[in-house]
């Protein structure tokens, strides 16, 4: 578990406002920071691996906790 | 195709509360996975664009149409459908289901378009037709024709009709 320079909570929000709301984060981060995001959208898992791979941003972590999906992003540089 | 990042373009034909989703969702995604997203409003989608937005759904002729309720799916048939306020009370029980399960509001989504610089562009033939103008829209709508969107369809990897 590497620890994140900022946590976004998008628990309770549906598609797509946890990919809108990392890309907003993300845009007020400095290339290499990380991002950790919790989500309850089942949707999120193949969206955040999408998403990165779009981006080229780094999906360094996806784990599950019960209903809550971590996800931990670096920003690409 | 020009150089520099993706492009996608939409045509947005539909602008009641169910159908104004896809087309939202869709460009604020692509804005946030680096797209430059152009957005065509055009004859019922053009009201997606006023300043206050009144979005509503109807029943009627639309028996795909099932909320939950009580743990059953109920549609409502035409000859109720039909009935005065059935799409005031179809709207409302849908805009109450939307907030409690999350689902932004369509005034949210277009926020964020807006402010991931999707272009944003109004069909000037209909703005004409049904009697609207520049002044009724939201700041930063552009107003363009046919030629507007080819030109930016025709330089995009992802067109869609919606």
């Amino acid at each position: 578990m590497q620890p994140p320079d900022q946590t976004l909570d998008a628990r309770g929000l549906k598609c797509p406002m946890p990919i809108l709301k990392a890309r907003k984060a993300l845009n007020g981060m400095q290339p290499g920071q990380r991002l950790e995001v919790l989500a309850t959208d089942s949707g999120s898992v193949r969206d955040f691996q999408a998403f990165c791979r779009a981006t080229g941003d780094a999906l360094l972590e996806h784990t599950v906790e019960g209903v809550v999906f971590r996800f931990l992003l670096e920003k690409a540089g | 195709m020009s150089e520099g990042p993706p492009r996608m373009s939409l045509i947005v034909t539909k602008g009641t509360l169910d159908w104004a989703y896809p087309p939202f969702v869709l460009a604020t995604t692509a804005a946030a996975m680096g797209y430059t997203v152009s957005m065509f409003f055009t004859f019922y989608g053009l009201p997606l664009l006023l300043r206050k937005l009144d979005l509503q759904v109807s029943p009627l002729g639309n028996p795909a149409m099932k909320l939950p309720v009580g743990g059953a799916h109920l549609g409502m048939p035409n000859l109720l459908a039909m009935l005065p306020f059935a799409d005031a009370g179809a709207t409302a029980m849908m805009q109450a289901l939307m907030r409690n399960r999350g689902v932004a509001s369509i005034e949210e989504l277009r926020e964020a378009a807006v402010d991931s610089g999707v272009r944003l562009i109004g069909c000037q033939m209909t703005m004409d037709l049904f009697g609207y103008g520049v002044g009724d829209m939201i700041e930063g709508v552009e107003v363009g024709g046919a030629a507007t969107y080819i030109e930016a369809a025709g330089e995009s990897r992802i067109n869609l009709f919606i």
